[in-house]
């Protein structure tokens, strides 16, 4: 295998003694290789996420006010005016409305993560008992996720309509998508409807690299249902699951779609902070709506943050990647002996 | 060795995720026993059938039934009717062009960030270099960017572009999303694939550019299709991006669309014409899932269990 004709500069063999500065140079010929790769990546990232996020910033330091422009006429100028945008926030009417925002978009977070989480994990748990039909449960499974957030806002809004069949199956009189509880309680359903599917194939996706030898040795000792579930299953689908609330939590934090759809904007006990600072954009006030923007920003980096390095997830398989580059050259040096 | 051994080897290696699937299957298969056990789970498994099907069963009957009997809860629509799709199609709403804007939007994100993405990925999945990690984490970041901050910037700079309804408008702030997943999803499962068979076609005399081409791309073929199928459904739900960018229904996608649909009295939403609108846009992809039901679940869960 070492007698190669025209060995590419890669795999070349090298002598023992040579070994650390042929890799070096490996490295910094790959490096190049991949940065040629990774640019076009990076720079269309760059600009479609690290420019509007700077722009932001910027633009959430000013703010539209009516006065004289260079000429003396009345016109609508931008001034600098600070954090003034973020001061706001905590006082008055548009405080009361952000605060609002932010405790909507906390509740609904919340509430909709763990409700997805406990059915999800329920329809996991019932997916890996069921062998016949199983493909045929996966693919109904996939059907409220296809379903574009738009089209399923539409679809509850109308199960919830006042004379709509939610009413009708339940005799009851509510009208869900007006405003108060209610509705909340409408949006948290459609979006549990929607997302606990999904939790329940990743975790059904965890739960099937677990060796049954695993829950045999368990049942040889006695373990019953409840003590297979938590000692076996829970703490091995725990990164997984990790995972998918990470991911749906950060979801949940945007949420804009399924209130705006199915309660409609502008309505208090729905206003998520995506909503509030759309709507803020709609009405011309940019300086506002982009310091809405980048305190949700922030709110969902600190999440992430949380998740990643408080609670140990790991979204990238890094510690994966360096075992494979670790493998990939032992594998190289083993080659050249 | 020849490609062609190189293809046939790597066709062996790729069967093998199937049969472990089967292997699975098989080692829980203690015959089932009929006890009230074994009934449970299939009351379980008519639950879980009924969660996720009813409301969409519920929007499909709902726009076959005629406007007069929109209120009707029989579980068939009573006179069967094509009425509410005639008037979606009758060209007041302009719902097919929103149906083709969508196609091109959806379509075109996905290509550039296929395009990106296999680059991208080949580089983090095969190439050794500092900061590897890093990137990645980075371009996962990403994708976890709430849309709102980049509509909000993006809104601002496109009206002084003079973009505001042209579809670059929605594809360029969709790419914002559209490439972490496809880079993500892509370097899953190239790092899946055997380093070994590249590593072979270079021992006999490949370039690195040649091994790419020939031996990881046709491998990585299943995968880049998976990713395609996962970007164009995200692509073709997005709504935040074409609701903000666009205010001609002319160019208006699907989602939005229907999310505007009024009906001629302001009391009276047009609910059987927006059931049967909601069931177009729905139902090319729920096609799509079932016909590639294995391929999406295995794009969708290779990011989060190993």
């Amino acid at each position: 295998m070492t007698t190669t004709t025209a060995p590419p500069a890669g795999v070349q063999p090298a002598p023992d003694s040579a070994k650390p500065r042929k890799r070096a140079k490996r490295t910094a010929g790959e490096g190049r290789m991949a940065a040629l790769l990774l640019s076009p990546t990076i720079l269309v990232l760059a600009l479609v996420i690290l420019y509007p996020l700077l722009a932001a910033v910027h633009q959430s330091l000013y703010r539209a006010e009516t006065g004289l422009d260079a000429d003396g006429f009345v016109a609508d100028v931008e001034s600098f005016v600070g954090l003034a945008n973020y001061a706001d926030m905590f006082v008055g009417e548009s405080g009361r409305r952000f605060l609002n925002a932010l405790g909507n978009t906390t509740f609904f977070t919340l509430t909709t993560v763990f409700l997805e989480t406990v059915l999800g994990l329920c329809l996991a748990l019932a997916m890996n008992r069921a062998f016949r039909g199983r493909s045929f449960l996966r693919a109904s499974i996939l059907v409220p996720w296809a379903v574009p957030t738009a089209v399923s806002g539409l679809l509850w809004r109308w199960i919830f309509q006042s004379d709509g069949i939610a009413n009708t199956l339940m005799g009851s009189e509510i009208l869900w998508t007006a405003e108060g509880n209610a509705s909340r309680a409408a949006v948290i359903i459609a979006e549990v409807w929607k997302t606990a599917p999904f939790i329940g194939l990743l975790v059904l996706a965890g739960m099937q690299v677990i060796p049954g030898e695993v829950y045999e040795a368990a049942k040889i000792d006695g373990a019953g249902w409840w003590r297979q579930l938590g000692s076996i299953t829970l703490p091995l689908v725990k990164p997984t699951l990790l995972v998918a609330v990470l991911f749906r939590m950060l979801d949940a934090l945007r949420m804009f779609d399924l209130p705006f759809v199915l309660i409609g904007p502008g309505k208090e006990s729905v206003e998520t902070l995506s909503m509030l600072a759309w709507d803020e954009s709609n009405q011309l006030r940019y300086g506002s709506a982009s310091a809405f923007a980048v305190v949700l920003f922030l709110y969902v980096a600190v999440v992430a943050i949380v998740f990643v390095k408080v609670l140990g997830a790991d979204v990238t398989g890094a510690k994966e990647l360096k075992l494979i580059s670790k493998k990939n050259r032992q594998k190289k040096a083993e080659a050249t002996r | 060795m020849t490609l062609s051994d190189l293809r046939n080897a790597a066709a062996d290696s790729g069967a093998a995720p199937q049969a472990t699937d089967a292997a699975v299957g098989r080692s829980a298969k203690a015959k089932p026993k009929r006890t009230w056990r074994s009934y449970s789970v299939y009351l379980g498994l008519a639950l879980i059938f009924a969660y996720c099907l009813a409301p969409f069963y519920w929007m499909l009957v709902s726009s076959l039934r005629r406007t007069a009997d929109i209120f009707d809860n029989t579980l068939l629509p009573a006179p069967f009717s094509l009425e509410n799709y005639a008037k979606v199609f009758d060209g007041s709403t302009m719902f097919g062009q929103a149906l083709l804007n969508s196609l091109v939007v959806a379509g075109t994100t996905t290509v550039f960030a296929l395009l990106l993405g296999v680059f991208a990925a080949y580089a983090i999945s095969r190439l050794n270099f500092r900061f590897k990690s890093l990137i990645l984490g980075v371009i996962i970041a990403t994708s976890m960017f709430p849309g709102i901050s980049v509509v909000v910037p993006l809104l601002r700079l496109f009206t002084d572009l003079g973009w505001i309804n042209t579809y670059q408008a929605m594809i360029v702030p969709s790419l914002s999303f559209a490439i972490p997943l496809a880079v993500w999803n892509l370097t899953t499962f190239m790092k899946a694939l055997p380093f070994d068979l590249e590593e072979a076609a270079m021992i006999d005399g490949c370039t690195k550019w040649q091994a790419f081409r020939r031996v990881l791309l046709p491998l990585a073929a299943p995968g880049v299709f998976t990713t395609a199928i996962l970007t164009f459904i995200h692509s073709w739900n997005e709504f935040i991006i074409a609701l903000s960018m666009i205010n001609d229904p002319k160019i208006q996608t699907a989602t939005v669309a229907i999310s505007k649909f009024t009906g001629a009295t302001e009391f009276q939403a047009p609910f059987g014409e927006q059931m049967a609108a909601g069931v177009i846009v729905t139902v090319p992809l729920v096609i799509m899932v079932l016909v590639f039901q294995r391929r999406i679940v295995e794009g969708l869960t290779a990011g989060a269990s190993k």
